[in-house]
């Protein structure tokens, strides 16, 4: 079993051996498709470059092209990008250079942290409290509007903080008040507040609310970033949620923090307008854009005419969400709009019918430029026609867009339409950028590290234990091949601190092999044969092992609870450590001793 | 080869008084440090800006403060790190400033001194994420005390947990003091080496305690100071070669495992070395002063009735 292990683990290990090769993956953006066409534009640029690829793989949705150095793969960057256009996004990576047997088994290398690969780390705050108080600053319009609709007077509505307060001049209006809001809006608490000569109704959200506002809140913004990050054409960005209000934004490889910044803190939003099916769209198209209407592109490049009166704006949309049409069965759209849009959007509705109705979605990028020498911020204005769709009724406060073709369609839309309302604030709170210079110094001075430990290690318990001593040393090697293939099959992440807790369980794993051949000398001295020497020191040290590591492990777990990632690397490989260390420091030392002096009546041991 | 000699007999206990007074001292001056001169923290936990920058040639620190002056920002720390080519420079939250443009211009700052200037490394932390940090922080170090509480209660006794809790405490105060007092960075990965020394440092104790339950089993004649110094006399040469053999590592990767991980290097070595000396002391004589005795660990279930799994 000892065998079949080690041979294992060797073999999840060796992908690490292998280099990797500084490679280009391309990806299609919208409508495209990475295909042949697209690979032989690849060989074309590169030709005109006078570069030559190390290979090129077609993956899944995905053409991979390696290169012989570093320098050629930059170079080739722009060019690529330039020849294949706005459809694709190239972007720079690392490709393992494995054969393909390895590839087969499903053997990777070890997956490395930010802080050893290079990039960029950010942490972003989701500004919750002004999330809420946005939320209550549309219900006071919400009730504004329901009150003026149900001709019910009142003297003020003002928004304090979280809270809504409506001021009457009758204890009767104020019932009334009470009565239609708390019907209206179920989600609302609505309760009187009077105070001397005044009649006051609080309205505030419910728990539930606030918990839903927050929620929706937090992922608008993580929908907007994946969005943006996904234009940034970097491998494996990585973007999640942390906790409640933060959001982690990884990007491997990235080494512009500026530009990074920029690109996440854009702000979006969206305009709902009436397409002009008056005038001709060619004319358009040709110069001739007609008075009061501009030109627009969808998304898959066919250009439309929209007329320049915008009737509802992104920070006017409460919720957008997909789903089935109840009647019908297909995929829907599901748009809820605040009491002013819904106002808007019943009249301009009311009198369009038939016609079309596009949503325009807007994104404000800042870029900093090198002019002359000197940085000039460059406001972007992205502009493109998301959804088009025909009035067939009119419609208010809440309204379904039919007519998508795939579930998946209806979700894109209703994220991109979530993308475009008014989100929450965002603030960067934290960032961590790495230099690529810098990470591959930590690899080799944490591989250093490593093996003068491992090596000085070695040396003591060759000397100190004999034969005894060099089994315990062979464990040690197998220790951190086991290590490694771990890491490497379960992917965990291995950070700069996660090094060092490689480092330090090749201190401490000895310390079962010191234990047991402690116990060994022990008994010998007691005068017991080779033989029960050996039984004995394995068997009273093993309860005595198991205590001391997992109370060690209980220090990992804490560790990983509580750390952020490069802690939690150190944790990981810790715990892992611990676990390989005593698989090898008792059950594999005992096989090989056993081989050693097992068959043959022995006289001594050499320990 | 042996450290020890076989029957080495050293009366360790007895001088449990002297190593009372030691303790006490070292634990005043750990306190006294974390009072007065408190911890340098790392921005970590107090929030703000760190960039690294390396340079082609080797740069006097003067002409980068210098730089970065005409910037406005005069409060910047400036300091070489690691090598005279790479310099570290830190920066305080300033009011009215947007952080992450903060980076972005001390880098462009520095880059001014030499367009082949390298960016290594920025790191900002919000003073929100600081305090949160130092927080967690804490809480952590509480967490994995009581878990071990717990633990060592319910496999030896209560008074063992509290012997063993107390030498983690003595062990935590003279790690963090020992930063107080040479001033040195207290950032994200000490306070993880502090919380893996607790774990070191309660492994050595638990290896002792191991041995006292069995000799409390197995010698049926003796005083408890006498069989607690058998029991420490024992597991002495393993506590030290285990020491060692983890010292020598620690001393590799504070050697050569590069600047960053200088002071998690440095955390380990004093945590394991005072780790070392309280599962010696510390510990086995709290245990002693909370009047432990043969009865206490009698009744427990019997252990050595563990299968041996090893094939």
């Amino acid at each position: 079993m000892v065998l079949v292990v080690v041979l294992l683990g060797a073999l999840y290990a060796l992908p690490n051996l292998f280099g990797q090769d500084p490679s280009m993956e391309i990806s299609a953006t919208r409508d495209a498709v990475v295909d042949q066409t697209t690979q032989n534009r690849v060989e074309q640029a590169l030709q005109q470059l006078g570069i030559s690829a190390k290979g090129m793989e077609m993956q899944q949705q995905k053409l991979l092209v390696r290169f012989n150095s570093s320098e050629d793969q930059l170079k080739a960057m722009d060019q690529i990008a330039a020849a294949l256009g706005e459809d694709y996004t190239p972007a720079l990576t690392l490709a393992p250079d494995l054969p393909d047997w390895l590839i087969g088994l499903g053997a990777e290398p070890m997956y490395l942290g930010l802080d050893l690969r290079g990039g960029i780390h950010v942490l972003i705050d989701v500004d919750m409290e002004s999330a809420i108080t946005q939320a209550a600053e549309r219900y006071s319009s919400d009730i504004r509007t329901l009150l003026r609709e149900e001709k019910l007077r009142y003297v003020r509505i003002s928004r304090e903080d979280e809270r809504v307060v409506v001021k009457f001049n009758t204890a009767e209006k104020r019932d009334q008040a009470i009565e239609l809001i708390g019907n209206e809006f179920r989600n609302l608490n609505v309760k009187d507040i009077d105070q001397e000569e005044a009649f006051l109704v609080e309205v505030s959200l419910s728990p539930a609310e606030k918990q839903e506002v927050q929620r929706f809140a937090l992922q608008q913004n993580i929908t907007t970033l994946r969005n943006r990050v996904n234009a940034l054409g970097i491998s494996e960005p990585s973007i999640q949620q942390q906790g409640v209000r933060r959001i982690v934004v990884q990007l491997p490889g990235a080494q512009d923090p500026g530009k990074v910044k920029e690109i996440l803190g854009a702000t979006a939003t969206l305009e709902y307008r009436l397409a002009d099916t008056e005038h001709s769209v060619e004319d358009a198209v040709n110069g001739r854009v007609p008075p009061g209407a501009s030109l627009y592109y969808e998304r898959d490049g066919r250009p439309v005419l929209l007329k320049k009166r915008v009737i509802v704006t992104g920070n006017q949309i409460v919720d957008a969400s997909s789903g089935l049409d109840q009647q019908t069965g297909s995929p829907a759209v599901f748009v809820s709009l605040d009491g002013v849009g819904a106002k808007r959007m019943r009249r301009m509705t009311n009198e369009n019918v038939g016609r079309p109705m596009a949503v325009v979605f807007i994104e404000n990028r800042t870029t900093t430029r090198m002019v002359d020498g000197k940085p000039v911020k460059v406001k972007r204005k992205v502009e493109e026609v998301i959804s088009i769709a025909t009035i067939r009724e009119p419609f208010g406060r809440r309204f379904q867009t039919t007519g998508l073709d795939t579930t998946e369609e209806a979700r894109d839309l209703a994220l991109l339409l979530r993308a475009g309302a008014l989100a929450a604030p965002i603030e960067i709170v934290e960032e961590r950028t790495i230099g690529p210079s810098l990470g591959q110094d930590s690899i080799d001075q944490g591989f250093a590290s490593v093996m003068i430990g491992l090596a000085m290690v070695m040396v003591f318990m060759a000397i100190y234990y004999r034969v005894f001593g060099l089994v315990a040393d062979m464990a040690l090697v197998m220790n951190l091949v086991l290590i490694v293939a771990v890491l490497s099959m379960l992917q965990a992440t291995l950070t700069l601190p996660g090094i060092a807790g490689i480092v330090l369980t090749v201190g401490m794993a000895v310390d079962a092999n010191v234990l047991i051949f402690q116990r060994i000398r022990e008994e010998i001295a007691n005068g017991n044969s080779p033989q029960a020497s050996i039984q004995a020191g394995y068997e009273k040290a093993f309860s005595t092992i198991i205590d001391a590591n997992i109370t060690t492990l209980i220090a990992a777990v804490v560790l990983f609870s509580f750390g952020t990632g490069p802690i939690k690397g150190f944790a990981v490989t810790l715990a892992i450590g611990i676990l390989t260390s005593m698989f090898t420091a008792i059950i594999g030392t005992r096989a090989v001793i056993n081989w050693i002096y097992g068959r043959k009546r022995v006289q001594s041991l050499a320990i | 080869m042996q450290i020890l000699n076989k029957g080495t007999y050293l009366d360790l206990m007895g001088k449990r008084q002297l190593a009372i007074y030691f303790s006490s001292a070292l634990l005043l001056i750990a306190i006294g440090a974390i009072i007065v001169r408190g911890l340098n923290l790392g921005i970590d936990f107090t929030g703000g800006t760190l960039v690294e920058v390396k340079y082609p040639e080797a740069i006097e620190l003067a002409v980068v403060r210098d730089a970065l002056d005409k910037d406005g920002f005069s409060e910047a720390v400036v300091q070489h790190f690691g090598t005279p080519q790479e310099v570290l420079v830190r920066l305080a939250p300033q009011e009215g400033m947007e952080s992450a443009e903060l980076s972005d211009r001390a880098f462009r700052a520095m880059q001014g001194i030499s367009s082949e200037a390298e960016l290594r490394r920025v790191e900002f932390v919000g003073p929100q994420v600081g305090e949160e940090l130092t927080e967690k922080g804490g809480l952590a170090m509480l967490y994995a005390l009581i878990g071990i509480l717990i633990y060592v209660g319910l496999r030896f006794e209560y008074r063992f947990a509290v012997g063993s809790v107390i030498a983690l405490v003595h062990d935590v105060l003279i790690t963090v003091g020992f930063f107080a007092l040479f001033h040195v960075e207290f950032d994200l990965p000490v306070l993880a080496a502090v919380l893996a020394v607790i774990g070191y440092s309660l492994n050595d104790t638990i290896v002792v305690f191991d041995r006292i339950r069995e000799n409390f089993r197995k010698m049926r004649k003796g005083e408890t100071v006498e069989i607690i110094n058998t029991s420490v006399n024992q597991t002495l040469s393993r506590t030290l070669i285990t020491s060692g053999t983890t010292l020598l590592v620690l001393i590799a990767l504070f050697l050569f495992g590069g600047e960053i991980i200088h002071g998690f290097a440095l955390a380990l070595i004093v945590g394991v070395v005072i780790g070392t000396y309280s599962s010696i002391y510390v510990a086995s004589s709290s245990v002693i002063s909370m009047g432990v005795s043969r009865a206490d660990l009698m009744p427990v279930k019997k252990d050595d009735e563990v299968v041996d799994e090893t094939p």
